[in-house]
């Protein structure tokens, strides 16, 4: 490898650090992310341009077809795509990542340039096959499940053992082909074919809550797919920036996890569903529920002077962040001190719903999160809660049975009084009853997020 | 066990740097606030798109008669720079959204 090259990677490895290490603050991260493209484009070019092989021109022309047609394809979608589509498009490029890494194994199994004898260079190209066709499947199903294509939560009977004995076979027959040396494509292709099949096991019975933390995951072993990938071309560049994204998506991961009071574990083996499914029939002893109309939640918010607003998927769902950002601006010229209480998996991920409420261009600083508000919800006067449901369950406080015991919620339940926007009594994602719908200081009003909000700003307007 | 031993000795380069840029990864995502959690699982995801730099080598590799190993090194491309293009234009434009409002 020329010293040019080498010199261009290092310098794509630095802007990946730097780049990353920018995206962790609002005001850098743009440029953090400029910085990491930037470094990429190098390297790539560095990788066409900067090497001593006798290269005929038709590949030159068709790496440059692939470029342009990949390039202006993944631009066409990242353009296009709505935010609330975010999640779903993250692990779909996700999957095209590991596709990528299992083709390239693929590839260099059948190379004759590369002795079968080395178990070292064995393993690393068979890790590549398995953990990308892995990725790239199980992403396509967290894809599919994200929106909406693959509704229900398939649950073969043990899928646990199924899948635990499923992996340690695939683990064990790659130790095999290693350790012999066998030569053989049809041990190749059914490593492959194993890694397509366990990566649609492993997401297919996990719950739609918990489907974030499994695309940060999968994203995750896309960056150890390209570390290994590094190893097998002695590349630093693909070494170093895979395995960066490889532990920071895992550090991520577990936070997610934390944000939802969930191991790691229990998101991958457990049964959210299952356990929360005998839980109903119980709410008879809840009460009974008040109905609102907007024009008496108009007139509760005109005389508030505090009003904390907590937006959830549904509110994504409806399309209803604009309309929300005018509420917000009409209330703030009354004189209405209004903020925005942002649960860490509001939305379908992590930091998904302050995308949302910066597309309709609300202020950064009103966004508050919920270390900082929870202590300012005995202070508000009215809390509207809009599309939320299980963030503010105070079951997670005080019902030491129910599935979501633990998980840090808005304390909502602080207020002078909550108006819950909902579109029917539908339980929340968890799938359990929540008793704040049934406390005396509560309100319901019932109806699509939009239409209740362009309602309620019509009667803020004429007040 | 006296595998690993060799494998770790004659590997001692990667064998560091797979160590300490586990490290960096961690330090550098320990610090990052959840209301950037989304545009950085999207920035990291257009990061692991840096496999295509194998994609191209394996092209760059191929024999011009050796069509399948170019087809399939040809869609590793295609699919790696759909994850990196893909990936860092639609951090940037989630970014685009949380610049500082006048």
């Amino acid at each position: 490898m020329s010293i040019l090259l080498s010199v261009i990677y290092l310098i794509a490895t630095v802007t990946f650090i730097v780049g990353l290490k920018k995206l962790g603050h609002p005001d850098s991260a743009k440029n953090g992310n400029l910085i990491a493209a930037a470094g990429m484009g190098l390297a790539i070019f560095g990788t066409i341009f900067i090497h001593d092989l006798q290269v005929p021109t038709i590949i030159y022309v068709l790496i440059g077809i692939a470029i342009v047609l990949g390039g202006i394809i993944g631009w066409i979608i990242a353009i296009k795509v709505e935010m609330t589509k975010m999640p779903e498009l993250v692990s779909l490029f996700n999957g095209f990542g590991g596709a990528s890494a299992a083709l390239i194994g693929v590839v260099e199994f059948g190379n004759n340039n590369i002795p079968a004898t080395d178990a070292t260079i064995v393993a690393t190209i068979l890790s590549a096959i398995v953990i990308g066709a892995i990725t790239f499947s199980g992403s396509l199903i967290a894809w599919g499940k994200l929106n909406g294509t693959l509704k229900s939560v398939v649950k073969i009977p043990q899928y646990n053992i199924i899948n635990n004995l499923f992996i340690i076979g695939i683990v064990v027959f790659s130790g095999y082909v290693v350790a012999s040396g066998a030569d053989s494509s049809l041990f190749l292709y059914g490593l492959l074919a194993a890694g397509l099949v366990y990566g649609i096991l492993f997401v297919l019975p996990i719950g739609g809550a918990d489907m974030p933390v499994v695309i940060s995951l999968l994203n995750s072993l896309t960056g150890i797919a390209a570390a290994v990938t590094g190893i097998l071309y002695d590349n630093m560049v693909m070494l170093v920036g895979g395995i960066l994204v490889g532990s920071a998506g895992i550090i991520l991961t577990v936070a997610m996890c934390k944000a939802m009071n969930r191991t790691l574990g229990s998101v991958i083996f457990g049964s959210f569903g299952a356990s929360a499914g005998g839980e109903e029939g119980v709410n008879k002893t809840l009460g009974t529920i008040k109905k609102t109309t907007s024009s008496d939640t108009a007139i509760m918010m005109n005389y508030a002077s505090n009003v904390i607003i907590v937006p959830g998927y549904g509110l994504a769902v409806a399309q209803a962040q604009h309309v929300i950002h005018e509420l917000e601006e009409l209330l703030t010229a009354k004189g209405v001190n209004v903020k925005y209480a942002i649960h860490p998996v509001a939305g379908r991920m992590p930091g998904h719903m302050n995308v949302l409420l910066a597309e309709s261009n609300v202020d950064y600083a009103l966004l508050a999160e919920m270390d900082d508000i929870n202590p300012q919800f005995n202070n508000a006067d009215v809390v509207l809660v809009v599309g939320a449901n299980d963030v503010v369950n105070p079951a997670a406080h005080n019902d030491p049975s129910s599935p979501i015991y633990g998980m840090p919620i808005l304390d909502v339940e602080n207020a002078k009084h909550i108006v819950v926007n909902k579109r029917s009594m539908k339980a929340g994602y968890a799938g359990i009853e929540n008793e704040l719908f049934y406390n005396s200081k509560t309100s319901m009003l019932f109806g699509d997020a939009k239409d209740a909000l362009t309602e309620l700003v019509g009667e803020l307007k004429n007040m | 066990m006296n595998e690993l031993i060799t494998f770790i000795s004659n590997n001692l380069q990667i064998t560091y740097i797979l160590i300490l840029a586990t490290f960096v990864g961690i330090e550098v995502i320990k610090s990052i606030p959840a209301v950037l959690h989304t545009p950085l699982m999207s920035g990291a995801n257009a990061l692991s798109g840096v496999v295509i730099v194998g994609a191209i080598l394996v092209m760059l590799h191929s024999d011009p008669q050796d069509y399948l190993a170019l087809g399939l090194g040809f869609v590793a491309v295609v699919l790696g720079v759909l994850n990196v293009v893909g990936g860092f234009a639609v951090t940037d434009r989630m970014l685009e959204m949380f610049k500082k409002k006048k």
